[in-house]
């Protein structure tokens, strides 16, 4: 079977800066990448890349045998990605968030109805994201990142502003239990390796490991 | 694409009713324009090229305001990666964003031309309403097409407040001299010789050039 994420070499640049460089790793349909790193590593900087909205300067990247740059029309409506910005907008309540979503990605309305119940958030569904928790508001950010039911899902921080429950809530959308190929940022070291088949480790955009890695070594990436 | 860029277009004027943040600006800068243009010209009506051109220049620095607005939510709201991440053509954005623009123009227009009148304007508009209005949804148009264009070139620059005018302004000059020359007879005291045609094609023509011109590059603006 094909990767569903499959990397060689691949670099990143901003302008001069370059933000990601070397990065190899191939990962099957199915699993769970974890991305480790600081802050200012180059993980978001990835998770946009394969999301094809940041396009590689050099090396080969394919995401879901879409060749990137390339074949970077092929990537949108494939992917589900959940990051630091919810991509919702404030004045609209949350049905309507998912209503406009929905349209975008050729859903049934129906669908919509059944993620507000999936990340409870039914009957809060009708008031305006500004008068939302945080909290709330991810829960919303995660139902629209898999309102399209993506094979792919890139999740940066998914679990940020959440409470357990609504953690626990999510777990079957976008937890491991989801049965999507994931690749998931996190700064909770235990928590994404235990979720993960493999990890990437990442240092100024450098890539440090790629497959399988004790707790310990990864925490050497934060000191 | 046309039910996509609908979408889009629902969307963004459902979020103008509830921020407020485009059409009532634009229509006090343009109610405050026509006051100082009353008060500062020191005249009690206007006829004929004045009149034609206080009314369009006004209408043009508003549209500026709407234009550097134009994808504020998008900027601000992460609305442009959500496009991006959706299998839409991304010429349905350009169409929505227009098409919002060109609404925005419109309502300003039902408050700032009944205005202008009040204030500015000796003979009244009476008559000539049928012909002004076929002025300005043509002129809209072609600031709808531009404004669109510019605000996503904008969008992605530190200083859009800045760029916006600078882009926006030069390429408005053709619809600017159109749109005053065509207006110019409509509110003359005495009758004289009328253009109107000439200037209405001229316009069209404006408008169809920059309409397939923004769809052919607007693409590109999008990529990182």
């Amino acid at each position: 079977m094909d990767p569903a994420i499959e990397l060689d070499g691949l670099e990143r640049r901003y302008g001069e800066r370059v933000a990601l460089t070397g990065v190899t790793v191939s990962l099957a349909p199915g699993a769970t990448l974890a991305v480790l790193g600081a802050n200012g590593a180059g993980k978001t900087t990835l998770l946009r890349v394969l999301a094809g909205l940041l396009r590689p300067h050099s090396g080969t990247a394919r995401v879901l045998g879409a060749e990137l740059p390339g074949e970077r029309w092929k990537v949108p409506g494939q992917v589900g990605y959940l990051g630091h910005e919810p991509l919702l907008y404030r004045e609209l309540t949350g049905r309507e968030n998912l209503t406009y979503h929905a349209r975008l990605h050729g859903v049934d309305g129906s669908r919509v109805e059944k993620m507000l119940t999936a990340v409870g958030m039914e009957r809060r569904a009708d008031e305006p994201l500004r008068d939302l928790s945080r909290g709330m508001v991810q829960r919303l950010a995660a139902a629209r990142s898999v309102l399209h039911d993506p094979p792919l899902l890139l999740l940066d921080e998914p679990r940020a502003h959440l409470d357990p429950a609504a953690a626990e809530l999510l777990e079957p959308l976008i937890g491991r239990r989801s049965g999507r190929t994931r690749v998931l940022v996190s700064h909770d070291v235990e928590g994404a390796l235990a979720e993960a088949d493999i990890a990437l480790g990442l240092r100024g955009g450098r890539q440090v490991f790629a497959g399988g890695v004790e707790p310990a070594a990864a925490r050497e990436l934060y000191r | 694409m046309i039910a996509t860029a609908r979408t889009i277009l629902r969307k963004d004027v459902r979020l103008e009713l509830r921020t407020k943040e485009s059409v009532p600006a634009m229509t006090l800068f343009t109610l405050t324009v026509y006051v100082l243009f009353h008060f500062g010209l020191d005249r009690d009506s206007l006829d004929g090229e004045l009149a034609a051109g206080v009314l369009w220049v006004t209408l043009l620095l508003a549209a500026v305001i709407g234009v550097t607005r134009l994808f504020a939510a998008e900027r601000e709201q992460g609305g442009i990666d959500g496009l991006l991440l959706a299998p839409v053509d991304r010429t349905a954005l350009f169409l929505a964003k227009a098409a919002a623009l060109f609404l925005f123009l419109f309502a300003v227009e039902v408050v700032a031309v009944p205005a202008f009148a009040l204030l500015l304007l000796g003979p009244g508009l009476g008559g000539a309403l049928p012909e002004l209005l076929a002025i300005l949804v043509l002129g809209n148009l072609g600031i709808a097409a531009v404004g669109a264009l510019v605000a996503a070139l904008a969008a992605e620059t530190r200083a859009r407040e800045l760029i916006a005018p600078l882009l926006l302004l030069p390429l408005l000059v053709p619809v600017l001299i159109a749109c005053a020359q065509a207006t110019e007879p409509l509110l003359r005291q005495e009758q004289g010789p009328e253009d109107l045609g000439r200037w209405l094609g001229l316009l069209t023509l404006y408008d169809v050039v920059f309409v397939l011109l923004s769809v052919a590059v607007f693409d590109y603006l999008l990529e990182d």
